[in-house]
């Protein structure tokens, strides 16, 4: 029988991947991974009006014993260049980290650095 | 019906003059004193208060509305109707409000269950809103990402936000650091507990909110 792995699942999602998914999509795929007990880091991001959605479907999945909410931390959309504006850039997302609240903790945010803590004990199964 | 219908007439008017009655959204994540804001504001215009406060989070569970709150500025006044939203969070634990605030298991969860809720129902109103009083606690860390995910939905909708930097009757507090940290936004420090710097919230409040503005719908 293969030995349980508790480590923590740390993933890292590429831009490619998530430029692929609509954002319903994207949605679902992230909450599946989270509820699984999985960090995610987004290169790419969630636009703000995700990120409320977000909000919104983690809500509804929340299981009082087993699911309590997601701890996500991201910065503001970077604002395109008079150039990019010219050629109808829009605001681009910026990396994410999103995970079960119950094992990501966010210990302190600035606009330079997002530091969190892993509560250990509670990886990925 | 004359030539202009009351709608396109009414949006005329609003358009040259700009607005003389809108629906003002408190919002924030919970605890910052979105409810403490509400009472003090209709306190002050209506003598009448919005509902209950408590120190456990979560305390406003259903948005509340009062309609037609009357908010003057010298010469010039605002037709308001105010929601009072329950608080936005990433997550909700009813052990939390067990451990630290000594509920029982069946309140803790009761409640836990009724803020997931409000947080879906403060989330739908951010559709049928003209603009947003987001409420902060200026002791806090006025980066979380609930502060972020609101403005940023705001933004994306072109609605106009006023920041209430509230809670500066506390030591620790630190409006500059809002003011610094939202600088695309009028911050006004406040107390709502004390009313400390009210009237300058009331002024900012009609003169922000009256702008002409057109809304954009996602």
């Amino acid at each position: 029988m293969a030995k349980k792995d508790n480590g923590i699942s740390f993933n890292l999602v590429s831009r490619q991947k998530l430029n692929s998914l609509s954002s319903n999509e994207k949605l679902k795929f992230i909450l599946k991974e989270v509820k699984k007990g999985k960090i995610l880091v987004l290169e790419n991001g969630l636009t703000p009006m995700e990120q409320t959605s977000l909000i919104e479907d983690t809500m509804r999945e929340i299981e009082q014993d087993t699911f309590i909410g997601v701890e996500m931390e991201g910065y503001g959309e970077d604002s395109p260049t008079f150039l990019q504006k010219l050629f109808g850039v829009g605001k681009k997302p910026r990396m994410t980290l999103i995970g079960p609240a119950n094992l990501l903790h966010t210990v302190r945010k600035d606009s330079n650095m997002i530091q969190t803590k892993i509560i250990p004990g509670r990886g990925a199964k | 019906m004359g030539l202009f219908g009351r709608g396109s007439f009414s949006s005329i008017i609003q358009k040259i003059f700009g607005k003389k009655h809108a629906k003002i959204g408190i919002y924030g994540p919970p605890n910052v004193g979105k409810t403490t804001l509400a009472n003090r504001i209709l306190r002050d215009w209506t003598g009448d208060i919005m509902g209950s406060v408590s120190e456990v989070p979560h305390e406003t569970r259903r948005a509340k509305w009062k309609k037609d709150v009357k908010v003057n500025n010298g010469n010039s006044s605002l037709f308001m109707d105010i929601v009072d939203t329950p608080g936005i969070s990433t997550k909700v634990d009813f052990k939390e409000f067990m451990n630290t605030y000594g509920l029982s298991r069946d309140e803790a969860k009761r409640r836990a269950k009724e803020a997931t809720e409000g947080v879906i129902e403060s989330i739908k109103w951010l559709e049928d809103i003209d603009g947003v009083l987001l409420v902060m606690d200026s002791t806090q860390d006025p980066f979380t990402q609930v502060n972020v995910t609101i403005l940023g939905n705001l933004e994306a909708r072109n609605l106009p936000v006023l920041v209430a930097a509230n809670k500066i009757d506390m030591e620790d507090s630190s409006p500059a650091t809002l003011k610094s940290a939202f600088p695309q936004h009028p911050v006004v420090p406040i107390s709502a507990l004390t009313g400390y710097n009210s009237d300058n919230l009331y002024s900012t409040m009609v003169k922000h909110f009256s702008k002409k503005r057109k809304k954009r719908r996602r």
